[in-house]
């Protein structure tokens, strides 16, 4: 065990390295934001002044209140262009952090959600990855403080995410007035806390009961874990929803999609899946997980088709009745994410659906560690990209780039998530020996 | 084959059945079919039977009717009379094809299923008004009937059907 919290340390410095210095780029690219300001203004003026005047007027009020402000005065538009581009760079790095710091603390989140179903379920295959899940979820304390305080510090103004957030903005923007009983920084900040601090509960409160059912003679704990998992599934589809209205969609307050939460949802369970399928994998490659057989494995593939298929359902529907209706207001989401991001947008719909609808399709492949361990890398980089395509094209416009900022912002959360979630797995039995169903999974047989 | 007998024995219980059948498998006893009330988990493994290949099938007839589906709507929509789609561009496929989509899904489902349940009548030798097969009816209630051929040795294998737990078994001659 102790040999494993070392390797994950090594494994989470290895990976936290190169991201400090990312950071310290990060910072760089910040401080130099003032030549950025300079170049990209001076493009500005010549080509995307002319472009946005020209032919995309729906387009042109996609991103913000700014761009709006900006094609109504036609005057001091060049300036406001510029101004516009500067927070959109400015808020490039934050906003890389901001997607890396979400993604991890959703996978962390879609695994809660998994977890409280198998245990509302009273499932009897996944007993044996019960503390794979745990540990997995013992991320999502720092996850969702790290996301928290980023949040905070856009209600503090120190970056510019929210534009809701801005009361200039939101005195010259009709929409965004009409939406300020429900998007202001207080009771958005409360929110936030409030489904935090239900979300650990419930977490704290089940592995409370799944380490003394270890030891207990009764199975009085497990009802209870049953009871508080029933429960929290239904407080966490409504807050998730919210959340994801919150989070995510009011950066973009123009914007809504009716469907959005179970989309969001989608990408969280596939990406929490995946994540304990590759971390059962691993633990079983070094001889910690002896009784997951491949009949585990399979079912967790399964689990990552089926969910695969899921979101595209989910994205599908979402795109196609926007996309048919054409309603200017709402069609600008997806025209910037196909004009601007066409090959990310585009690119992880191969990732999330074709490539692994026709890779995990047989059921053979389900069962085989180096498939499955190869569908789950891409799966979960295209959720990653996922969230990107959610929040950049909002937050920064066309001026997006794989670059540092986003790599180390990754790179770090991957290495904190790493780092947490097997210093979790190391601090309690790997087998949850005292669970009535345990002998079920462990000659659980397709 | 040197006779057309056979041994039925029947069996109450699925589980008695699986071991059963693995320890005829064992003395080599050759196991003519097994009738079944429904699908007894882990029987085919038991019996040696080859994985199935409709699952292959499957793939191919999604493929037609993905196809088919692509064909048609072209034709229909775009070719010959072409139709005005949320006042997208009329004469593009690809410009259209996210209102497709549903009928691509469908159709390849249709293809898949439809085809799949045929072609498992064909190999299954099944069709409308068809005599059944099943030696006993008992099979389609709650009796299992493990169906063993003969080679003069009709009573090692008599015990050997009785120490499994067979509730009754009877001597078949096929050749009436």
């Amino acid at each position: 065990m102790l040999i494993l919290v070392g390797a994950a340390g090594l494994v989470a410095g290895f990976l936290s390295a190169p991201s400090s210095v990312a950071e310290a780029q990060a910072m760089v690219a910040d401080a130099h934001h003032g030549e950025g300001h300079g170049e990209a203004h001076g493009e500005a003026t010549a080509t995307g002044h002319g472009n946005n005047h020209a032919d995309n007027s729906p387009a042109a009020e996609t991103t913000d209140g700014h761009a709006e402000t900006a094609t109504h005065d036609a005057e001091t538009h060049g300036d406001d262009h510029g101004e516009h581009l500067l927070h959109q760079l400015q808020n490039k790095p934050w906003a890389a952090l901001y997607v890396a710091a979400f993604f991890f603390m959703m996978i962390a989140l879609g695994t809660l959600a998994f977890y409280a179903i198998q245990r509302a379920a009273q499932a009897g295959w996944s007993i044996l990855l019960f503390r794979v899940m745990e540990g997995i979820t013992a991320y999502l304390l720092p996850g969702t403080l790290i996301v928290l305080f980023l949040l905070v510090l856009s209600g503090m103004h120190l970056n510019h995410l929210f534009i809701w957030m801005d009361p200039e903005v939101v005195a010259h923007d009709k929409i965004i007035q009409g939406k300020v009983a429900y998007l202001n920084v207080p009771f958005f900040l409360a929110r936030a806390v409030f489904y935090i601090l239900g979300w650990n509960f419930y977490r704290y409160i089940s592995r409370k009961y799944s380490l003394a059912q270890d030891a207990a003679n009764d199975i009085s704990n497990h009802k209870k874990n049953f009871r508080w998992s029933a429960g929290f599934l239904v407080f966490f589809i409504v807050t998730e929803s919210m959340m994801s209205w919150d989070w995510i969609m009011s950066i973009d307050p123009h914007w809504f999609s009716t469907l959005f939460g179970w989309y969001v949802f989608a990408s969280m369970f596939v990406s929490g899946i995946t994540m304990i399928a590759l971390i059962t994998i691993y633990l079983k490659s070094k001889g910690y997980l002896p009784e997951v057989n491949d009949s585990h494995i399979h079912d967790l593939g399964k689990f990552m088709f089926g969910i695969s298929v899921f979101w595209t359902y989910l994205w599908f529907s979402q795109f196609m009745l926007i996309w048919y209706s054409n309603i200017p207001e709402e069609v600008t989401y997806f025209i910037t994410r196909i004009e601007d991001y066409n090959l990310p947008f585009f690119g992880m719909l191969v990732m999330n659906f074709i490539f692994p609808l026709l890779v995990l399709m047989n059921s053979d492949y389900k069962r085989s560690n180096y498939i499955i361990v190869g569908v789950g890398i891409v799966v979960v980089l295209g959720h990653y990209i996922d969230i990107f395509n959610m929040i950049m094209p909002s937050a920064v416009g066309d001026q997006w780039f794989i670059g540092m900022a986003e790599i180390g912002g990754f790179l770090f959360f991957l290495g904190l998530f790493l780092w947490v979630v097997f210093s979790a797995l190391s601090k309690a039995p790997l087998i949850a020996k005292g669970d009535p169903y345990m002998g079920e999974s462990e000659r659980y047989h397709y | 084959m040197s006779s057309n007998k056979v041994i039925h024995a029947l069996y109450d219980d699925d589980d008695v059945l699986l071991k059963a059948v693995k320890s005829i498998k064992d003395e080599k006893h050759p196991i003519e079919e097994v009738y079944t009330p429904f699908p007894v988990h882990g029987l085919d493994k038991v019996l040696g039977l080859e994985g199935t290949r409709i699952a292959i099938m499957s793939f191919i007839y999604g493929c037609i009717g993905f196809s088919v589906a692509v064909a048609m709507i072209n034709y229909i929509m775009i070719v010959d009379w072409p139709q005005n789609i949320g006042g997208k561009p009329s004469f593009s496929f690809l410009e259209n094809m996210p209102a497709f989509v549903p009928v691509m899904f469908e159709m390849t489902v249709f293809f898949a299923a439809h085809l799949m349940v045929i072609t498992f009548y064909l190999r299954s030798k099944l069709w409308p008004f068809k005599e059944a097969e099943n030696p006993n009816p008992l099979t389609t209630d709650d009796k299992f009937l493990v169906e063993v051929a003969v080679e003069e040795n009709e009573k090692e294998l008599t015990a050997l059907l009785k120490k499994t737990g067979a509730i009754d078994i009877a001597l078949i001659d096929k050749d009436h």
